[in-house]
């Protein structure tokens, strides 16, 4: 026992010693934070459009007035002429254009029915059938104002609520995600960068020839990066609240707990790549390919679970953080309890046991 | 000059040794083109949507129709109660809940209005714009649709403006247009940024760049052959993209290659030159990866790939404006989808060369400092 | 005997510290010239500034006539340098290092061709020619370095520990080597811990503290401080250090 105790003081001076890569460390997850959780944001407004009125009548510039008025928008240019549209798409400056043909106000009146035309620039589809349904709604906003006079039957209306986060702001949504991703970057990739270093200066083969267990010296190099990921977490939880408005609806301690479990999963898939791997900078291309990769894409919070192929699907069941990412949803932002997790707490557990155990065992062979 | 020649060349034969490395080099952004695509599908399909029917009517039956017809949600739930349609929310088996109060249709009928409830789970930012959009449209069809039924001649002569819309350069709402350009930017961004800093500061960290010191190698020439192999490397893991992209996908650029290329080159000059900066800044291959790491991980969550630039506040529009991705993504989409020519895209391009002034000034200023 | 090597108070400080105080002496051409001293004594810092690699903080250098302050680029260009960890490129043959080096200064395709072929057969490497360096055995990775680091005949070639870890016979040949290459007109500026390795100088210098103790022959010193061994004669200068250890 105090034989672990020496070296994990070591290794804790190995890593608090070098300032820089500290500096990322703990600088990497505070930056994220605060400037996804600010700036992240799924929302869609703000889109430039383009407006050409042929008409310029009162109704035209009403409507156009609303349109402007409308949070979801920025008139960006009046053009004269829907001709100098291309070039406006072309450049990028505009996603959408709203055209009044002549004579709309007097067709209006006159005959009943006048047609706006809304072209979208769909190269991002979602943008895209947003706006226009944005553009839609105020539309027919103006359709039930002129239409308050006479009865109209059968109005629906529908009330919308939206759950956990009314405000739609981006970092209950991205910040579960990040979380997810930088303890698992600084677990996974950091340790096993770390250990190959150690591997090819060759210090490495002397710890190996000492009396000390092999599991001294795992349990010594993953030490640090574990109690670095529970501060990492603190700060973020902490960061979060603050700045973020962002509180743990739940429970602390659970939180707490799956995190543990999953940051011990993580290191236990770092030291996993760090046996194969002969470079740090090989270490470090097996980390990105083999957990940031799927990491990125099968947790969850980019990309919606449900729409990729059956396959993926499948695969992001291995993947740990897409069942963290699952925990911190549940417990931080809804605030439930172990029942609602004790699924995921125990995936977790067992993942990680299962890592340590394989790794170990690994460990061992390539000694002999 | 001579000597830059010979620089290259150990350069190259040195990289094309290291087999692990090409293997990874090469191999990880293919997979990524591969893999990212398919899970990058925002499309909106499979919302689920849990129902609290407390009507039972002619009329909620049609509305639960229509919803499921549409071929955007999936019904995951039918009950009476609302609280087991919230509990489905919280364990992840609905986005959305409708509820349709008691006496809806007799409502509708008689007092000419009707309320429906909607709840939608507004931590999936995505789903919760895009479902509840739909959901308000087919909501609103349906209105219009059995209003149709009861109109009289005095209430049908109200005026009404229609929308006649209309998508252009994606006319059938493919989202692989949209993300493969802006995937195949972020194959080349890590390669030139974290490679080209791990290269140097290698040579640091095992210590024959002091031997290199010492020979008449001057040091622009010396960053010079660092630097060209990624160069080369990025060129061809792009074309390779690009194929891929066809092949796989049918992405194919409107635009001319010639644009596409000459802005690829520019772009490379401005992370390469990152990558260098980074490299004066490292001592350690550990450090140059903690830093690269931090760069490319903020490059590409807030460049515009996943998330919409224009829904930022302004200070962070303007920090993305500094990011070489973000306009080179911008690029990509306008011309692979638009056929941008480079007038149109001179903004962008003025942009990035100007950034990858910055970066190499600097980073060569640094250079001539240290070493 | 012209002097190829020539400084002045050759001084180098770090903040307070200072690391070589006021150097003056001289190397004369084709000379082996042993530089030796106690590690922190200060004798990578005088080396350094004899390559170009470290600017003086004051005093005067020549290096084959060219200024330590002013004219780095020629040094370079006239001298070879050996370094104690690393000269050539692991993942690299024989042959390429070689064609490499002779390339970066300045040698003809065809001359590099000749010379690769008598570079080669001088230290019987023909059969290794494609062989990457990292297969080499220590013994003749060193003496494939020194043959690079004088390739493109310079006048001076700094060695810096050039012999660290290999056995007394390999040790001889490489010696050997630069016995050869003295006798050609290279003049030869090595630094070595090893004390029989001082004997087979022609002249030897011992820095003490950042200053130059003693210079000489060996025979000389030996004489001087009547010991029968060099390794006496520094052990004697050494211990009076107050520097300890890089």
């Amino acid at each position: 026992m105090r034989q672990l105790i020496i070296f994990v003081k070591k290794e804790f001076l190995h890593v608090f010693r070098d300032r820089k890569t500290l500096l990322m460390l703990f600088g990497l997850p505070i930056a994220q934070i605060v400037l996804f959780g600010f700036a992240l944001s799924t929302e869609i407004k703000n889109s430039k459009i383009t407006i050409v009125d042929y008409s310029k009548d009162v109704v035209t510039t009403n409507l156009i007035q609303k349109i402007g008025a409308s949070n979801y928008f920025n008139i960006e240019r009046s053009l004269k002429s829907a001709t100098d549209l291309q070039a406006d798409f072309k450049k990028g400056i505009s996603k959408m254009a709203v055209i009044f043909p002549e004579n709309f106000g007097s067709d209006l009146i006159h005959t009943g029915k006048a047609t706006v035309q809304v072209i979208a620039d769909a190269s991002d589809p979602n943008l895209a059938t947003t706006i226009t349904n944005y553009v839609t709604q105020i539309i027919n906003d103006f359709n039930a104002q002129l239409s308050a006079n006479s009865a109209q039957p059968m109005q629906i209306m529908a009330e919308i609520q939206m759950l956990y986060n009314p405000e739609l702001r981006g970092a209950p949504n991205f910040v579960p995600g990040v979380m997810a991703l930088v303890l698992m970057l600084v677990c996974t990739m950091m340790t096993s960068v770390a250990i190959v270093k150690e591997k090819e200066l060759g210090t490495m083969e002397v710890l190996l020839v000492s009396p000390f267990k092999p599991i001294y010296i795992i349990i010594s190099k993953l030490t640090p990066y574990l109690i670095i990921s529970v501060m990492n977490l603190f700060i973020i939880l902490f960061l979060s609240a603050v700045f973020l408005d962002l509180q743990v609806k739940g429970s602390l301690l659970l939180l707490v707990f799956g995190s543990i479990l999953f940051i011990l999963t993580s290191l236990s898939i770092g030291l996993y790549l760090s046996i194969g791997a002969k470079t740090q900078q090989a270490a470090m291309g097996l980390a990105l390919m083999g957990m940031m990769l799927p990491t990125m894409l099968l947790t969850g919070f980019l990309f919606p679970i449900e729409n990729m192929p059956i396959v993926m699907q499948w695969l992001s069941n291995a993947v740990p953080s897409r069942w963290y990412f699952l925990i911190i949803k549940k417990v931080m932002l809804k605030g439930l309890g172990f029942k609602a997790v004790w699924k995921e707490i125990l995936i977790l557990g067992s993942m990680s046991v299962f890592l340590f155990a394989i790794s170990l065992r690994k460990f061992k062979i390539r000694l002999e | 000059m001579r000597t830059l020649l010979f620089l290259l060349d150990k350069e190259f034969r040195q990289l094309l040794r290291n087999k692990q490395l090409l293997r990874t080099l090469i191999i990880a952004p293919m997979i990524q083109l591969i893999l990212l695509p398919l899970a990058a599908d925002y499309s909106v399909k499979n919302i689920s949507i849990a129902v609290v029917d407390n009507d039972h009517s002619t009329f909620s039956q049609k509305l639960i129709y229509k919803i499921t017809a549409s071929g955007h949600f999936k019904l995951t739930g039918y009950t009476n109660s609302y609280p087991q349609a919230l509990s489905m929310v919280e364990q992840e088996k609905a986005d959305l809940v409708l509820q349709i109060p008691t006496d809806f249709e007799k409502n509708l009928v008689t007092e000419n209005q009707a309320k429906l409830y909607i709840a939608i789970n507004a931590i999936e930012g995505t789903k919760a714009n895009l479902g509840g959009a739909y959901l308000a449209s087919i909501i609103r069809d349906f209105n219009s649709d059995i209003s149709v039924k009861w109109q009289t001649p005095a209430t049908s002569d109200v005026p009404q403006v229609t929308v006649a819309s209309s998508n252009w350069y994606n006319p059938y709402l493919n989202y692989n247009l949209y993300m493969v350009p802006a995937i195949l930017v972020t194959l080349v961004t890590a390669m030139a940024a974290m490679q080209s800093a791990f290269n140097i500061v290698e040579e640091k960290e095992k210590g024959t760049i002091e031997q290199i010191n010492v020979t008449p190698i001057k040091k622009y020439i010396f960053i010079i052959g660092k630097l060209v192999p990624f160069l080369v490397l990025g060129i061809v893991i792009f074309t390779m993209g690009l194929i891929l992209a066809r092949v796989l996908y049918g992405v194919v650029p409107v635009g001319s290659l010639f644009v596409l290329y000459g802005s690829l080159i520019l772009y490379m000059f401005a992370m390469l030159g990152l990558g260098l900066l980074i490299s004066t800044y490292s001592g350690t291959q550990q450090q140059a990866m903690s830093l690269a790491f931090f760069f490319i991980n903020i490059f590409n969550m807030l460049s515009g790939i996943f998330t919409p630039v224009d829904s930022m506040p302004g200070w962070a529009k303007t920090i993305v404006e500094t990011f070489p991705p973000s306009h080179f993504i911008k690029i990509m989409r306008l011309v692979v989808l638009k056929g941008s020519s480079f007038s149109d895209i001179s903004y962008h391009l003025v942009a990035i060369t100007i950034i990858a002034v910055v970066f190499n000034t600097w980073a060569i200023i640094n250079y001539r400092k240290t070493a | 005997m012209e002097s190829v090597i020539k400084t002045e108070k050759l001084t180098k400080r770090f903040g307070h510290f200072i690391a070589a105080n006021e150097l003056t002496f001289d190397v004369n051409k084709g000379e082996i010239f042993g530089f030796l001293g106690a590690n922190g004594a200060g004798k990578t810092t005088a080396m350094r500034m004899l390559c170009g690699l470290l600017k003086p903080s004051s005093g005067k250098a020549t290096i084959a006539g060219f200024d330590v302050y002013t004219e780095t680029e020629k040094i370079k260009r006239n001298i070879g340098y050996m370094s104690q960890r690393f000269s050539l490129y692991d993942n690299l043959t024989v042959t390429e290092n070689i064609r490499f080096y002779a390339g970066i200064y300045g040698m003809r395709i065809k001359q590099i061709k000749t010379k690769t072929q008598e570079l080669l057969k001088e230290l019987q490497l023909e059969k290794e020619a494609k062989t990457l360096v990292s297969d080499l055995p220590l013994g003749w990775k060193q003496k494939l370095a020194f043959s690079v680091s004088v390739v493109h005949d310079p006048s001076i070639v700094f060695l810096d520990e050039p012999t660290g870890g290999v056995d007394p016979v390999t040790r001889r040949q490489f010696w050997d080597l630069i016995y050869f290459a003295a006798d050609k007109g290279v003049t030869v500026f090595v630094t070595t811990h090893y004390m029989d390795e001082a004997e087979y100088c022609n002249r030897v210098s011992i820095m003490v503290d950042g200053v130059i103790a003693a210079m000489d022959s060996p025979a000389h010193l030996k004489q001087q401080f009547g010991y029968s061994n060099m390794e006496d004669v520094f052990y004697e200068l050494a211990r009076k250090a107050k520097r300890k250890g890089d």
